[in-house]
């Protein structure tokens, strides 16, 4: 009887994995297929499609595909985009911090109003906003630089300020008092009681940023023209269009390799991505 | 030096010192919001092309929105289907998987990895790209159809049929964030929950309409809200994977929005598509909101 108990439970267990595994390998396909095709030659690519291995191997695309176009070679390409969304994620980690700092522990006149629009700039998506923006940087002259791009970013963001405020709300107010008794001013508590312990969100927003920063195509397509400028994410873009580019293997390399810094981060901060989400339910 | 220790004691009070703190939110929200957002308001009853000055014209824009561009509901339509068969599928594959991931095995935490990672990278470039490559007639989709032994060269992205779904199939793949937000509501409800089901004699199927569902369904509100925004506001698969073809039957809203105002020049226009976008996801968030007593469960209610 308890044998019999135990043999279903294992074959439960083996049909369980069987089936969870397979579907896995189904939603990870077209990544491992394009990370592979980066390494076939293009008539393997478009010939066989179905051969995922590549035969032969060859690191010839990456080669091909670093000279990029126009005279332009990748290495400006992610030069730039290390640029922007390293700036923008500097910015975003400091306004959202001493911005979520002050939501979070002092109370002040118009304190639910201001939470509101913060909510509310939570809320309203960048393509809602991107005409009237680019109406304003155009006449400060800002258009065809980082400016636009990344100043934004130092203003605190919506996302940010609430996932650090329910960081601190977490934190005892006990602390802050005993440190105001020590002599700490409600300015010194932040640095020195707070900041150091609200690491964890300060980490999931540094990635987050970076992460979003470093796939936004959208503001690049609006404000820069200097292929000198471009982001590695509008670069690819270019680099694709179907009026200049066939030499998909090319492609390929290019596309995987842009997305070499988000694995990155992925497999080192799983841990800070999967809690960030569950406690704030970020969009991914 | 008593000046300054005034200036000390004024500005240490909690009252300024929260001010101060939230003082570059306040710049920003203004500078890069609320001014732009009044403009765009005003700017959507104007003629503009940003190099001359804007020329009041009515409700002209709106007129000619409403009754003049059929493309306008064109993709007004266009997105309207990708949001409605893109949300619920992917929030219903979500949930389904979260259900799959509940159980603790030693391969959880790659599963988990492995689920999430499309969302991390789908909106992205890399993916538009290979995604424009998967769906090609000579593609992998295809040619794996073919080894499995459904013969087939449908050119998926060059057919107004089937176009939209190589999008919609796109967006679905990216469940993972979703699921991640369900699986910790999951694990947030209360085992005695199911102890106290487990002696009234529910069972499978009937545990989980009788506790998990209703348990989610705030998730699946904050989810389904969430998803519908990023729906409507859809923009890199559109413009890059399909860019728009066949004959607009891709084209979404956000796309036309951004051709009118940044090829065309026409930023009036674009400005009152924009604030007509707002208006609809309003609307639609305020009737959700309404909604909730019904199917919403919070348990403080009850």
């Amino acid at each position: 009887m308890a044998r019999s108990m135990k043999k279903t439970n294992i074959l439960s267990k083996i049909i369980y994995h069987l089936f969870t595994m397979t579907f896995a390998f189904v939603m990870i396909y077209p990544l491992l297929w394009m990370i592979l095709g980066s390494f076939k030659e293009n008539i393997q690519l478009l010939q066989r499609p179905e051969e995922l291995w590549p035969e032969p191997f060859t690191l010839e695309n990456y080669k091909l595909g670093w000279q990029g176009f126009a005279g332009y070679d990748f290495g400006i390409f992610f030069k730039n985009s290390f640029i922007i969304a390293g700036l923008s994620t500097i910015g975003a980690v400091i306004s959202s911090s001493i911005v979520a700092y002050g939501f979070a522990r002092c109370s002040f006149k118009l304190r639910g109003f201001w939470f509101s629009c913060m909510l509310l700039a939570m809320m309203l998506p960048f393509q809602m906003i991107m005409i009237p923006q680019y109406i304003l940087f155009n006449k400060m002259g800002w258009v065809g630089g980082y400016l636009p791009i990344i100043i934004p970013h130092f203003f605190g963001q919506g996302f940010f300020i609430f996932l650090n405020v329910q960081f601190i709300k977490g934190i005892p107010r006990d602390l802050d008092e005993a440190a105001t008794i020590d002599g700490c001013s409600i300015y010194s508590i932040f640095p020195r009681i707070i900041l150091p312990l609200i690491k964890p969100s300060l980490v999931t927003t540094a990635i987050f940023s970076f992460m979003w920063r470093w796939d936004d195509f959208l503001s690049a397509l609006i404000y820069l023209s200097d292929p000198m400028t471009y982001p590695v994410s509008y670069a690819l873009k270019m680099f694709s269009d179907p009026s200049v580019g066939t030499d998909w293997s090319s492609m390929f390399a290019m596309a995987t390799l842009s997305l070499v810094p988000i694995f990155i981060i992925f497999f080192t901060m799983q841990k800070y991505l999967v809690e960030g989400i569950a406690a704030t339910g970020i969009k991914g | 030096m008593k000046k300054q220790n005034k200036l000390r004691h004024y500005l240490g009070k909690q009252e300024i010192a929260g001010y101060v703190f939230i003082l570059p939110f306040i710049i920003g929200f203004l500078a890069f919001m609320a001014i732009p957002m009044f403009l765009s308001f005003v700017f959507s009853f104007t003629d503009y092309d940003i190099l001359s000055k804007p020329a009041f014209i009515g409700i002209n824009n709106f007129k000619n929105m409403f009754f003049n561009d059929p493309k306008f509901w064109k993709v007004f339509k266009v997105t309207l289907k990708y949001v409605i068969f893109s949300v619920p599928l992917k929030l219903l594959m979500a949930l389904l998987v979260a259900l799959l991931l509940v159980r603790n095995t030693k391969l959880s935490g790659f599963y988990r990895a492995v689920y999430y990672l499309p969302s991390i990278i789908g909106s992205s470039v890399a993916v538009a790209i290979l995604w424009r490559r998967m769906f090609a007639s000579d593609g992998v989709i295809n040619s794996i159809l073919q080894s499995i032994g459904i013969p087939s060269n449908i050119p998926w992205l060059g057919r107004e049929s089937t176009a939209i779904w190589t999008l919609i199939i796109l967006t679905v793949w990216q469940f993972g964030s979703s699921m991640l937000i369900f699986l910790s509501g999951i694990k947030q409800i209360p085992v005695t929950l199911y102890e106290s089901a487990k002696v009234d004699g529910a069972i499978g199927i009937q545990r989980f309409f009788k506790i998990t569902l209703p348990m989610l369904t705030p998730t699946i509100f904050f989810n389904l809200i969430n998803q519908l925004i990023n729906g409507f506001m859809a923009f890199t698969q559109s413009y890059i994977i399909t860019q728009g073809k066949p004959r607009d039957s891709t084209l979404f809203y956000t796309v036309y929005m951004y051709q009118n105002s940044f090829t065309y020049n026409k930023m009036g226009y674009g400005s009152a598509m924009a604030w007509f976008m707002i208006l609809i996801l309003s609307v639609l968030t305020f009737i959700l909101f309404k909604t909730q007593k019904y199917w919403v469960y919070y348990e403080a209610e009850n």
